[in-house]
C-alpha cells in the first residue's frame, strides 16, 4: 500500500514541492479505490470518473495547506466523498452520513435466511433448535482455485452492487481495497460498531450469493 | 455459559474474524466449531469470500486523464 512504504511526511512535502512524478505515483496507486467508492453515490462510470479528477483538483489547489492534521490518504477520500455528494445531490441522489449510521442501526435481515435452521419445536429434533438444517456445502479448494474465475468476479461484482450504500462503501474499502477498519471509520464518519454491522451484512450477503452460485453448478 | 447456537454463529462470524469477541465468547466460539463441520465450512466460506473480494480487477486511470491531471499540477 502507498502510505506504507515511503512515510506519510516524505509524500506530502514532495507533493508540496511539485514532484511529479511523485503525484504519478500516488494518482495511479488510488485510482481505483476512489473510483469504486465513487461510483457508490454515481453509478455511471463516465460521471464518476469526472468525480474522481474533481477531488485530484482539489487536491492541487489544496495541498499546499494542508498541515498533516488526518492522514494524506484520510484526507484524499474525504475530498471525494465530498464531491461525490454534491454531484448525487445536484442529481437527485444523496447519501447523507447520518443515512450510514441509520442503515446499521436499522434491524438487518439475518446474516442465514432463518429456514435453514431447526425451528423451535421441531418434532423430530428439539435438541437441535437453532443449528443447521441445512447446512453450507465446501466449496473445495483453494479460494485461488475454486472463487477467482472470471465468472466468479463477474457475480461478486453484481452482488457489491446490489448491497445497500452504506454496506457498499465498507465492504469496498474493507475487502476490495483491504483497508484496515479505522480508516473506513475515519472516511466514513461512522463507529467501529456501525462499520462492522454493515461489514457483516455485506460479507454475509456476498456469501450468499456465491453459496447459490456453486450450489447450483 | 450457555454454548452457542450455529444460527448466534453465524451472526458472530464478522466479530470473530475482526478479533473483538470478548475473552469468554471468542472461546465459546472456538468451542463451538470444534464440534460443528457446517459452521466450520460456513466460516471456511466466508474466509474464501473475503479473499476473492480482493481479487476483484481494478480499473487504471486513462492515460488521458492521467496526462490532464499533470499538466494542472504543474501549473500550480
Amino acid at each position: 500500500m502507498a502510505d506504507s512504504g515511503a512515510s506519510e511526511a516524505e509524500l506530502v512535502a514532495a507533493l508540496k514541492r511539485r514532484d511529479e512524478s511523485a503525484f504519478t505515483d500516488v494518482v495511479t496507486t488510488y485510482h481505483p479505490a476512489l473510483l469504486r467508492l465513487a461510483m457508490v453515490y454515481c453509478p455511471s462510470r463516465a460521471v464518476a470518473e469526472e468525480i474522481v479528477q474533481e477531488a485530484w483538483l482539489g487536491v492541487i489547489s489544496g495541498i499546499d495547506r494542508f498541515e498533516c492534521r488526518s492522514t494524506f490518504k484520510t484526507w484524499l477520500f474525504r475530498i471525494l466523498v465530498n464531491r461525490a455528494q454534491t454531484r448525487a445531490e445536484r442529481e437527485g441522489r444523496t447519501i447523507p452520513f447520518s443515512e450510514l449510521t441509520r442503515e446499521a442501526e436499522e434491524m438487518g435481515p439475518p446474516a442465514v435466511s432463518p429456514d435453514r435452521f431447526v425451528p423451535a419445536n421441531h418434532p423430530q429434533y428439539p435438541q437441535w433448535v437453532d443449528h443447521w438444517m441445512v447446512p453450507p456445502h465446501s466449496w473445495g479448494g483453494s479460494p485461488e482455485e475454486s472463487v477467482a474465475s472470471h465468472e466468479t468476479m463477474a457475480l461478486i461484482q453484481s452482488a457489491i452492487e446490489a448491497l445497500p450504500p452504506g454496506q457498499r462503501q465498507v465492504i469496498t474499502l474493507r475487502d476490495v481495497q483491504g483497508w484496515s477498519s479505522e480508516e473506513v471509520c475515519n472516511v466514513l464518519e461512522i463507529s467501529e460498531t456501525n462499520q462492522r454491522v454493515l461489514l457483516h451484512r455485506a460479507r454475509s450477503r456476498v456469501r450468499a450469493a456465491l453459496e447459490l452460485h456453486f450450489d447450483r453448478e | 455459559m450457555d454454548e452457542l447456537s450455529c444460527k448466534q454463529v453465524v451472526e458472530l462470524v464478522t466479530a470473530y474474524l475482526e478479533d473483538v469477541l470478548s475473552t469468554e465468547d471468542r472461546r465459546r466460539f472456538d468451542a463451538h466449531l470444534a464440534g460443528c463441520p457446517f459452521c466450520t465450512v460456513y466460516l471456511e466460506q466466508m474466509r474464501q469470500t473475503i479473499a476473492a473480494l480482493g481479487h476483484l480487477p481494478e480499473a487504471s486511470i486513462s492515460a488521458d486523464a492521467l496526462r490532464e491531471l499533470r499538466e494542472a499540477f504543474r501549473r500550480t
